[in-house]
């Protein structure tokens, strides 16, 4: 039975860090398992919460008056669930549903705040590597905006 | 300078031969698939990757990539784009198409004896792969793992989506479909095929990959491909560009000192790289 | 050989069934055009050319061959204009498609320049290529008789010596000939370069060549080379080494045109398109072979735009390819110095100066962000 602290050394969002660290983000820490369709986040409720996914996948999408729910992307294994819990007004900002049975490690985003207050070394660490995360998928999603399988593509 | 000796000039390098439309799928709106038979003189086989001028009577010809070949019959896919692949796409089951060909440097998958083989395919770019991963379960024991990552607009925009469920379904293949939008019927992968390749279950180094799509799409993959340690070597990508005679007289396809229709289609990602990331090369 | 001799040989190739083309006076300029006799010649005239322009100057003697590169050159005799490719009929069994045989048209060049020469071997390489040979181009050249007139006297746009393609020929023609003028003589020092052309000579009136005639022709020569108008520097740095994304380009991009002047009258330009067209009953249909241009907005044209739509980006590709890819492809430079696109670019771009611009290191440009 492996600890949250092993968990977390395996997800390639904490790469290398050193076990300190991924003791003290291991505090803030469970495992959680979500059934096929579940709903995880709900856009604008609170976000206090975000998922290291280790196995299945969950769509970010976003409901539409005309066209129903709309999937803008989904994150698989190795991939994290949530980034607006960084930065104020702490908020989602779209809706989150488990596309199959799905197993994480939620981490309590309070918690890891807080943790991140006290420890600003910790914090720094975490931020870089949630920047490189947003920059990829700000690269990626760009990418998806122009369309490149549209008919003028090029 | 040495005069020609003008027996053995091929007396008709720009004359297509007739072939005829023996079977037609509508695969999206815009896109059909043909089979087509030979009516009279045959072309030479094909090696995938390599394409066919194909001319429609009184309209023009335009490049298309081979998508298959079986027993002299040719599959080939066409998106309508333009005058020429309007008309093409517009036959029917009887109807007549002028076919000259084949040209080109194909994929050669055979350079990837013994090595994992990476396919990257998106939109209309599944088209000129169609014949590696065909070829590739025919001689399946030859290479070690095979992954194949397709990418489409959305679920209905993907091409051969019989075959793909097929090739899903094999032991022997690994095979990973992403589109950039999709309904929540969709219990698929939704972004764009370059985060498929973080995950594909390769050994970076010792990979060949097979990349097609629209050009764009070829830039940023033969990149995470190369960021993964791929060497660039090993990264072949498909380039297309207005062409007139495939033969390297019109000097339309030109890319700095390649012409598209010889010293390609398929190309080494270093050999290109400099090249496309100039705009307006 | 004097000027009889010289005619003896245009009437001799007329009486053996061949078609002589030669330099004539047209519409004020030279060009080419059939002649019967060597009376057709430009006697007397030369040419002053600079960027974007040309005229015809008299000069007062009776010089036949005192211009320097007239305004035609000799592709479209062996790469026409207009080619007909093929010429298909819908029946009611079908498509049937016939491929007009070329014709080989015996001619004759007569007082080809060393660059034009050059020229038909730079094309050589891109239409007798074994892998792909272009039938029209293979028959008409094989046929064709090339008598070469040596320059004298280059004119201000002339850079063949740079290139290596002039003044004087070495190789690949029929029978070269050079004029020799002075107070004293007006003869023509005519040499054999094939069998047919020393069978030919043989035919005609001449005598045998002295030391002085030799050496009239060397001093000749020499002072061509040393009056050529223009030049290429390619050495240092080389060519290869040219900045895709120098400031240079945006310059020239605000000059020119894209009209294409260049690319017509550039002996070794090959591009072209087809075009494909069918009668009203839509029942028979052509496809012909057009001369094009790369400057033009639609050649890069690609799935409903084009990939060059800039000026910058067409010029880059013309001169790019010219003087450096054109290497990489055939194993040689694809421009012979005949100056014509400095000539006849109505805004007179000259491109050895363009090279030279270009071949500088350039700034880059401040990126400070403070305003100038």
């Amino acid at each position: 039975m492996k600890s949250i602290s092993d968990l977390l050394s395996e997800h390639p969002l904490f790469a290398g860090l050193a076990p300190e660290a991924l003791e003290l983000i291991a505090g803030c820490g469970k495992n959680v398992h979500f059934g096929q369709d579940d709903r995880i986040l709900v856009e604008n409720e609170p976000a206090d919460v975000f998922y290291l996914i280790r196995v299945g996948r969950v769509a970010l999408e976003v409901a539409t008056p005309r066209r129903g729910p709309l999937v803008i992307e989904t994150v698989g294994p190795g991939e994290v669930l949530g980034v607006s819990w960084m930065l104020p007004p702490y908020r989602w900002s779209f809706d989150a549903r488990a596309v199959d049975s799905t197993r994480a490690v939620a981490i309590d985003a309070a918690c890891l705040r807080d943790k991140c207050d006290e420890d600003p070394t910790l914090g720094y660490e975490l931020f870089k590597r949630f920047a490189g995360l947003v920059r990829n998928r700000l690269q990626t999603t760009r990418l998806q905006l122009i369309d490149l399988y549209g008919n003028d593509a090029s | 300078m040495t005069l020609p000796d003008i027996s053995i000039v091929r007396p008709a390098p720009m004359t297509p031969t007739m072939y005829r439309v023996v079977s037609r799928r509508q695969d999206l709106a815009d896109t059909v698939s043909f089979e087509m038979a030979p009516i009279d003189e045959i072309v030479a086989p094909p090696s995938p990757g390599q394409f066919n001028m194909l001319w429609a009577f009184g309209i023009g010809e335009v490049p298309i990539s081979v998508a298959g070949y079986q027993d002299g019959i040719l599959l080939h896919t066409i998106r309508a784009v333009g005058a020429v692949t309007n008309a093409l796409v517009a036959c029917r089951v009887g109807d007549e198409i002028g076919v000259r060909g084949p040209f080109g440097v194909g994929w050669n998958l055979p350079q990837a004896v013994g090595r994992d083989v990476l396919v990257v395919a998106g939109g209309l770019g599944l088209a000129p792969v169609r014949p590696v991963i065909t070829e590739l379960i025919t001689q399946r024991a030859d290479y070690r793992r095979a992954v194949v990552l397709v990418g489409a607009r959305s679920p209905e925009s993907l091409l051969y989506r019989d075959e793909l469920e097929l090739w899903r379904g094999r032991f022997d293949l690994d095979v990973e479909i992403t589109v950039d939008t999709a309904p929540p019927s969709w219990r698929g992968d939704v972004g764009v095929v370059t985060r498929l390749i973080d995950r594909a279950p390769i050994d970076p180094r010792n990979t060949t990959a097979f990349v097609c799509g629209p050009e764009v799409m070829m830039r940023f993959v033969a990149q995470a491909l190369v960021d993964r340690q791929v060497p660039p070597d090993e990264v072949l990508v498909s380039l297309e560009r207005n062409m007139h005679c495939a033969i390297g007289h019109c000097g339309h396809c030109q890319l700095g000192p390649d012409f598209i229709c010889k010293d390609g289609p398929v190309m080494r990602w270093p050999r290109v790289e400099t090249q496309l990331r100039i705009p307006e090369r | 050989m004097s000027l009889t001799g010289m005619d003896e040989i245009v009437r001799t190739l007329r009486d053996r069934g061949r078609t002589v083309l030669g330099p004539v006076v047209r519409d004020g300029v030279i060009t080419h055009a059939e002649i019967e006799s060597v009376d057709e010649l430009p006697t007397g005239w030369t040419e002053d050319q600079d960027g974007g322009r040309y005229r015809l100057v008299a000069t007062g003697s009776d010089e036949f061959f005192a211009f320097s590169a007239p305004s035609s050159s000799w592709k479209r005799y062996l790469y026409p204009e207009r080619t007909v490719l093929i010429r298909a009929k819908r029946a009611s069994d079908g498509i049937k498609i016939e491929t007009p045989v070329p014709e080989a048209s015996s001619v004759a060049f007569f007082g080809v320049r060393s660059c034009d020469l050059a020229a038909l071997g730079v094309l050589d390489q891109v239409f007798l290529d074994p892998a792909a040979t272009d039938p029209t181009y293979a028959i008409r050249r094989a046929d064709a008789f090339i008598v070469v007139a040596a320059c004298n006297n280059p004119g201000n746009t002339c850079f063949c010596a740079s290139m290596g393609t002039g003044p004087s020929p070495e190789a690949g023609y029929d029978l070269a000939v050079r004029e020799l003028v002075d107070e004293n003589r007006h003869e023509f020092l005519v040499a054999a370069g094939s069998e047919r052309g020393a069978e030919l000579l043989a035919e005609v009136t001449s005598s045998k060549a002295g030391d002085v005639d030799l050496e009239q022709a060397r001093t000749a020569h020499d002072r061509a080379v040393a009056n050529m108008g223009r030049q290429l520097s390619h050495k240092d740095p080389p060519l290869a080494a040219l900045d895709p994304n120098h400031p240079r380009w945006d310059d020239v991009a605000q000059r020119c045109l894209a009209c294409g002047n260049c690319t017509m009258v550039c002996p070794t330009c090959f591009c072209s398109t087809t075009e494909d067209s069918t009668d009203l009953t839509l029942a028979s249909a052509e496809r012909t072979r057009v001369w094009d241009s790369c400057f033009s907005l639609d050649f890069t044209h690609l799935h409903g735009g084009s990939v060059r739509t800039e000026t910058k980006s067409r010029y880059r590709q013309w001169l790019l390819h010219k003087l450096v890819t054109w290497h990489d492809q055939f194993d040689m430079s694809g421009c012979v110095g005949c100056g014509r696109c400095i000539t006849w670019c109505p805004v007179g771009i000259d491109l050895t100066a363009e090279i030279a611009a270009l071949a500088r290191p350039h700034q880059q440009p401040e990126r400070s962000g403070e305003a100038k």
